[in-house]
């Protein structure tokens, strides 16, 4: 894989001079941590190679597993007086390459870090080191009738410095906001291994808001030990109606529809009929299989409310062209309409060797467009693709599916992809709705940034972080890798007035 | 150069002028909408960067929930055309000096000002709606920053952070905000309490899904407000008991405590000469009653209280960062003593730095958010 800006190391890991280096760093580091907590044998750093984006590879120079907020500190003085990058690490669950390893530098495995301080009943907060899994939060305050709303799928597994790292969201963010929404403070360390607390336990803090950048920055401002969260009453009823279309734009028409009416549905998603295909091969969940498109949307709260918003819903979809609605009689068969939803990921790894999943955004309305520009896209990229879409607000899963043995098909699903995201930029929306930069998107940052913007955001990067040693060569492409990519973003100015003369 | 900038929009044009001519010469700029929150933060100086020159609203789409307007747009003219399709910024802006069609406050001071009114503990901060931002930093590069959609993590979130930054990063051109539909039923009622009562009942309602979208507690009397769907406002208002206000009473009550015309928030000339202060302490909700000399004012479930007095500023500081929060001297006639909480070591070394990256002559706004800087 071609990492122009990581290339460099890549060249310089295999050397003498790497191994002197590694030496030296397991050395420096032994002074500050006990062996155990030390991995510098291949062997053992091996399985750090990659995060969920297991097509992008780099043997870390050392993995250290500190277990007590005084190791932090300790390993990022060290590594900082000696100028080693260093990347924080949570499940490894990522899927943009975010928590790929520097292969001359030190991973900083924050896995020990997995103890819930305190679930606070009274004000609706969790505190917890930020190697907590995000479902175990639920679990942990589903005996008070709380529970944390963001919910991304790898929810069992994903870490709360993680979702913090990536900003992640879930199905649930149209109503209930991502991260950054839930998140009342991070306490953690800078890169000089300081003691840093960023916003507070109350509403706000004093100063600039830094928590606004901190979350979702890739671990490259701050390295994050502890979390406070925000929890919020477990509605009482939960309720999904299923409807199925018969093809893709009345699908997303319906979706603007209820929006329209004033509705924010908790959940809002949407699967095109390949998807719905194979995961109803994968849960049978008894998806309607004729359906060119099948909406879910979900409605919660008292009783009272949610029947008085499912009749609503079922109206506005009904107007909207739906040819079959649904609605869910009881918990056991709204977790079954959400079964294939929540597992399209491996129904797709059961269709095909290998997808890549991508993460734009665009503006709702523009649903059909993408969807009728991915399936040209197909055809000339000779690959086919399935598509989840959490429709609520706009953010695409387009799952291409490949064979990562042929080198060829994984070129061709990389130019397919950047194809996406091109094309969703086009259509005024972003590259990446909630998976994150890492290294995959790189190039894709420099469509849709001018220079002067990706400069701004490395100099707020050198702000935190003036050696640029945390998490290097992530989410923001150096002016070079642009330039050699041959795609700088046409300058924009502010939009236009359609409505009002020109001056 | 950007070609938008030297094409579309002499205003820009002038302000790109302004700016750059100011950083060459290292002069200070004040950056002004309509000035309804120049009380706020520390004092203003230099010369004037007036906003309004830049206004108009650049899109609304009401099935995506998203309008663009630029910063000079009066804040009055953005939710009147939200209005027009039962939409409405979430996190009920204030507007200071009086909330009618002619406020003079706008858009790009309501975000750089980040305040919210009595909504922000169940919808949110402003900086929770700020979806993207167009600001020119203090070499006059035009920079947009986020996007007009929901979910975007392309990139550090550099609009977010102009949310409350009070101007000293950048000037706010355009910004891009989520919009929500308006609740389709409201109702408000209240109870006679004292002060630790109404925190035990508002303490003991939190972790209820309970559709409470703003309280108060002032002088012995709670109000809370219910908003959601109609079913939802109902059973819960028949649950809590209390006595229903009638909802022009309640509308005018909510709108005196946003715009801060209720009485307890206006210092006139004889209080400001006792020595009277108002003071914004910023807590967490579940906080107990904090004993401090002068007469408070609750909102936010708790989480945020008002403060009228005229005590020592480091007392007050003292005793809101003992109970985990922090204070600002909200409205006095001396600040002095400093606007807002001084800042940890670590905190105040990366506000310089970035300070520095946006706006490295130091023009934008000098003082208003921290003292040197």
């Amino acid at each position: 894989m071609a990492l122009p800006e990581l290339a460099a190391a890549d060249a310089a890991a295999g050397t003498a001079d790497a191994a002197t280096r590694r030496r030296d760093v397991v050395a420096a580091l032994s002074r500050v941590l006990p062996a155990h907590c030390i991995l510098h044998r291949g062997e053992d750093t091996t399985p750090y190679e990659c995060d969920g984006l297991t097509a992008y590879r780099a043997r870390p120079l050392v993995v250290v597993l500190p277990e007590t907020e005084a190791q932090v500190a300790a390993v990022l003085k060290t590594c900082h007086v000696l100028g080693v990058p260093v990347v924080a690490r949570g499940a490894g669950t990522g899927l943009s390459g975010g928590a790929l390893p520097h292969t001359l530098g030190v991973t900083l495995s924050l896995a020990k870090f997995n103890r819930i301080v305190r679930v606070d009943p009274v004000a609706c907060t969790a505190t917890v080191q930020s190697g907590v899994r995000n479902l175990a939060i639920s679990e942990a305050a589903a005996p008070l009738g709380l529970y944390y709303a963001p919910d991304p799928s790898s929810q069992i597994a994903c870490t709360i410095g993680g979702n913090v790292a990536e900003n992640s969201g879930g199905v649930h963010c149209l109503k209930y906001g991502l991260t950054l929404h839930n998140v009342l403070q991070v306490r953690g360390y800078t890169v000089e291994g300081e003691a840093v607390t960023f916003g507070s336990e109350a509403l706000d803090c004093g100063g600039l808001d830094l928590m606004a950048v901190l979350v979702g920055s890739e671990g490259m401002l701050a390295v994050a030990t502890e979390v406070t969260i925000r929890l919020i009453p477990k509605p009482q009823l939960a309720r999904c109606i299923m409807a199925s279309f018969g093809d893709i734009e009345s699908a997303g028409n319906a979706v603007a529809a209820v929006i329209a009416a004033g509705i924010i549905p908790a959940g809002l998603e949407l699967m095109d009929k390949r998807m719905t295909a194979a995961v109803e091969d994968y849960v049978h969940a008894g998806y309607d299989l004729d359906a060119a498109a099948i909406l879910l949307c979900e409605s919660d709260g008292t009783p009272a409310e949610v029947e008085e918003e499912i009749g609503r819903m079922s109206e506005v979809l009904r107007a909207s062209g739906a040819t079959r609605i649904t609605v869910s009689r009881d918990e056991a068969q709204r977790l079954k309409f959400w079964s294939g939803r929540k597992n399209a990921f491996p129904a797709s790894g059961r269709i095909s060797p290998d997808y890549m999943c991508m993460d734009s955004t665009i503006p709702r309305k523009r649903l059909a467009d993408v969807l009728r520009a991915i399936e040209a896209m197909e055809e000339k990229y000779a690959l086919r693709c399935v598509n989840v879409f959490h429709a609520g607000d706009g953010n695409l899963h387009p799952l291409i599916l490949f064979d990562a043995n042929d080198p060829d098909q994984l070129h061709r699903c990389e130019l397919f992809g950047a194809d996406i995201l091109e094309t969703s930029v086009r259509l005024g929306g972003t590259v990446t709705g909630e998976h994150g930069v890492g290294v995959e998107k790189l190039n894709s940052m420099c469509v849709q940034f001018s220079a002067a913007e990706l400069e701004q955001m490395s100099a707020v990067k050198r702000a935190f972080d003036p050696q640029e040693l945390l998490n290097p060569g992530k989410v923001i492409p150096s002016l070079q890798r642009c330039a050699e990519y041959g795609k700088l973003t046409v300058l924009r100015g502010l939009l236009p007035f359609p409505e009002l003369p020109r001056f | 150069m950007n070609a938008a900038v030297d094409t579309l929009d002499p205003a820009l044009r002038r302000l790109v002028d302004q700016i750059r001519s100011a950083s060459a010469s290292q002069t200070a700029l004040d950056i002004r909408g309509g000035g309804s929150k120049a009380f706020y933060g520390g004092p203003p100086r230099g010369e004037g960067l007036d906003m309004r020159q830049l206004a108009g609203i650049s899109s609304h789409e009401p099935t995506e929930l998203v309008v663009t307007a630029r910063a000079g747009t009066p804040l009055a003219e953005l939710e009147a055309a939200l209005g027009e399709h039962g939409q409405c910024l979430a996190f009920e802006p204030p507007r200071f000096g009086g909330g009618g069609a002619d406020h003079p406050g706008t858009v790009g001071g309501m975000v750089a000002a980040g305040l919210a009114g009595p909504a922000r503990a169940s919808a949110g901060a402003v900086r929770d709606h700020v979806l993207g931002a167009t600001v020119l930093n203090g070499r006059g590069e035009l920079l947009t920053f986020g996007g007009q959609v929901m979910k975007n993590v392309a990139g550090y979130d550099v609009s977010r952070l102009m949310a409350g930054s009070m101007g000293v990063l950048g000037v706010l051109c355009e910004v891009s905000l989520k919009v929500l539909p308006r609740a389709v039923a409201q109702t408000t009622i209240e109870f006679e309490t004292d002060e630790v009562q109404a925190l035990a009942w508002l303490g003991a309602r939190r972790a209820q899904p309970l559709p409470v979208t703003a309280s108060s507690w002032h002088q012995g009397r709670l109000r809370v407000r219910l908003a959601g769907a109609r079913a939802a406002v109902h059973s819960a208002a028949q649950e809590l008991g209390g006595h229903a206000i009638d909802a022009n009473t309640a509308a005018a009550w909510w709108r005196a405590v946003r715009d801060q015309t209720e009485p307890f928030f206006v210092l006139d000339a004889a209080a400001l000469t006792r020595g009277e202060c108002l003071w914004r302490l910023s807590l967490p909700p579940a906080a107990p009653a904090l004993d401090l000399p002068g007469a408070q004012f609750i909102e936010w479930g708790g989480a945020q209280r008002w403060l009228r007095t005229a005590a020592a500023a480091d007392a007050v500081r003292a005793a809101a960062a003992g109970a985990g929060g922090h204070a600002t001297l909200f409205r006095a006639a001396d600040k002095s003593a400093g606007v807002f909480a001084p800042l940890a070591p670590p905190l105040l070394r990366i506000h310089r730095n970035l300070k520095a990256a946006f706006d490295p002559a130091g023009v934008f706004n000098p003082g208003r958010l921290v003292a040197d800087l």
